[in-house]
């Protein structure tokens, strides 16, 4: 559990997200707009729930977290006004800082072939992130069809755009592991 | 008038149509596009779903670019961009100890006072009735169903000052160049959005729901501002015609490729070319003498009985 204590999870929780999660309710809006609500095994209400109630293991080992995509629906629609959005970017961070067992290792491991190179090269280098994703999922096959016509079309580049300032963007990186630790 | 131009990742890859169409429709507006120097990525949405410095320095980095370049208004014409910028910015300004952090981070103050526009709000600065002046092809006889997505209305009250539910501000854009376009349940749905890869099946579903409900409204084109929004429902579609025998295929273009048709601006400097549902039956139906197609009229259905409501029987 690299450091960090079961304990400190909410602490950790609130700090990132400066709110609190017993301001949730369970009304369940959220969960009724959800565009990926029917692909998950738990709706993201019962994510905070498992929170509520200090199952952090639970929350932190929920498919959900990874199936979240981000599109705010949730947070624009609650009552009272809980951003779980940001809420499921916390649970999530906190999941990877704890080093627990993503239950989606394919998001997970998409991010962070998206991620390297940025940390790379400073931009989005798609053609990179596509071999780096394949190579970690050893998913090989899944859109080489796509491939030649994307390449013609010209909307994929074979070298990646260099950032001068890429010191900068290194110590960010840095600095983004060294809060996981 | 000048303005800062963040193009963001996508628009010098997958969304290079995006960006060419772009910068013509602005150069026949003349409006001078400034490049940050030297930007980097926003993060999209990889950063904020692992790491919340991330999600903010990454940002960061490029609003102070555009101080330094002395810029007042930036256009971020990809949404999730601008979704990012905008909520860097606003939590930089919300959070103290995170804004310190980033400055450390940065080696430089974190300063005020920076406009981040969409491609909506920069035609709306532009003025609606100057894009209506520079009309010269017609278009009505296609009907476009607007597409927002998540990121150009969302983060509620940080991003477009429009109805988060049912915007209507990109329609208005595309009544003033002269188009027609359908009331329709999706706008505001997500795509599925980065899962694009990793979980293409989500997005294939979403998809073919956002797609499906726009041509029950009788649209012949979904058109949207966001570059993740269009490699899922442009790039995305050949997987649904692969799933799905009788979809009917629907052309994606950006709003700013519909607004340079309108303006007469040539098609291939539009990127009208490197879609991969063709837009050839929407341009031919465009450049048709036919008359607009009536509307059929729907016969509204009869009122449904308590009982079969009670049963659960459709009507």
């Amino acid at each position: 559990m690299k450091n960090l204590k079961a304990k400190d999870f909410k602490q950790k929780l609130i700090a990132i997200t400066s709110q609190d999660p017993a301001q949730c309710y369970q009304c369940g809006k959220c969960s009724a707009g959800c565009p990926v609500r029917d692909f998950a095994e738990a709706p993201p209400n019962r994510v905070v729930r498992y929170v509520q109630l200090g199952l952090y293991d639970k929350a932190m080992t929920s498919p959900t977290i990874w199936l979240c995509a981000g599109c705010q629906t949730c947070t624009s629609r609650c009552p009272q006004e809980f951003d779980l959005a940001k809420f499921m970017d916390a649970v999530r961070e906190l999941a990877i800082a704890y080093g627990v067992k993503s239950a989606d290792k394919k998001t997970q491991e998409f991010h962070e072939a998206f991620l390297k190179q940025i940390e790379n090269f400073g931009r989005a280098y798609e053609l990179g992130m596509l071999i780096d994703y394949k190579l970690k999922s050893k998913d090989f096959f899944q859109d080489v069809d796509l491939a030649p016509s994307t390449f013609s079309k010209g909307k994929l580049s074979l070298l990646p755009h260099n950032v001068k300032g890429k010191q900068q963007i290194k110590k960010i990186f840095k600095e983004s592991g060294e809060v996981k630790k | 008038m000048k303005l800062g131009y963040y193009p963001g990742c996508s628009l010098n890859g997958t969304a290079k149509e995006f960006n060419s169409s772009l910068k013509e429709v602005f150069a026949a507006l003349n409006v001078d596009l400034e490049e940050l120097n030297d930007w980097s990525c926003c993060g999209a949405t990889s950063a904020h779903v692992t790491s919340h410095i991330l999600s903010v320095a990454l940002p960061a980095r490029n609003l102070l670019i555009a101080k330094k370049q002395g810029l007042n208004e930036l256009l971020a014409p990809c949404a999730a961009c601008y979704s990012r910028l905008v909520s860097s910015q606003q939590e930089l300004k919300l959070d103290e100890k995170m804004r310190m952090k980033v400055e450390d981070l940065l080696e430089e103050k974190v300063t005020n006072g920076l406009q981040i526009i969409n491609l909506i709000q920069i035609f709306q600065k532009i003025g609606l009735d100057k894009l209506k002046e520079k009309k010269q092809v017609d278009i009505s006889k296609i009907k476009a169903a607007c597409y927002y997505g998540c990121l150009l209305v969302r983060p509620v009250d940080i991003a477009l000052p429009d109805d988060m539910e049912s915007p209507d501000s990109m329609e208005a854009i595309i009544k003033s160049i002269g188009g027609k376009t359908v009331d329709w349940n999706f706008k505001t749905e997500c795509c599925g959005a980065a899962h694009s890869i990793a979980h293409t099946d989500i997005v294939e579903k979403l998809c073919k729901g956002i797609i499906d409900n726009a041509q029950k409204h009788g649209a012949d084109v979904i058109i949207v501002a966001c570059p993740m929004c269009h490699s899922n429902l442009d790039m995305r579609q050949l997987n649904i015609i692969k799933h799905y025998p009788d979809h009917k295929p629907i052309p994606v273009l950006y709003l700013s490729q519909l607004v340079g048709l309108s303006m007469g601006i040539d098609e291939k400097k539009l990127g009208l070319g490197v879609h991969y549902i063709s837009t050839k039956p929407l341009l031919e139906k465009i450049k048709s003498d036919a008359l607009p197609t009536e509307v059929k009229k729907e016969v509204p259905a009869p009122p449904v009985s308590n009982d079969k409501i009670k049963k659960g029987v459709e009507a």
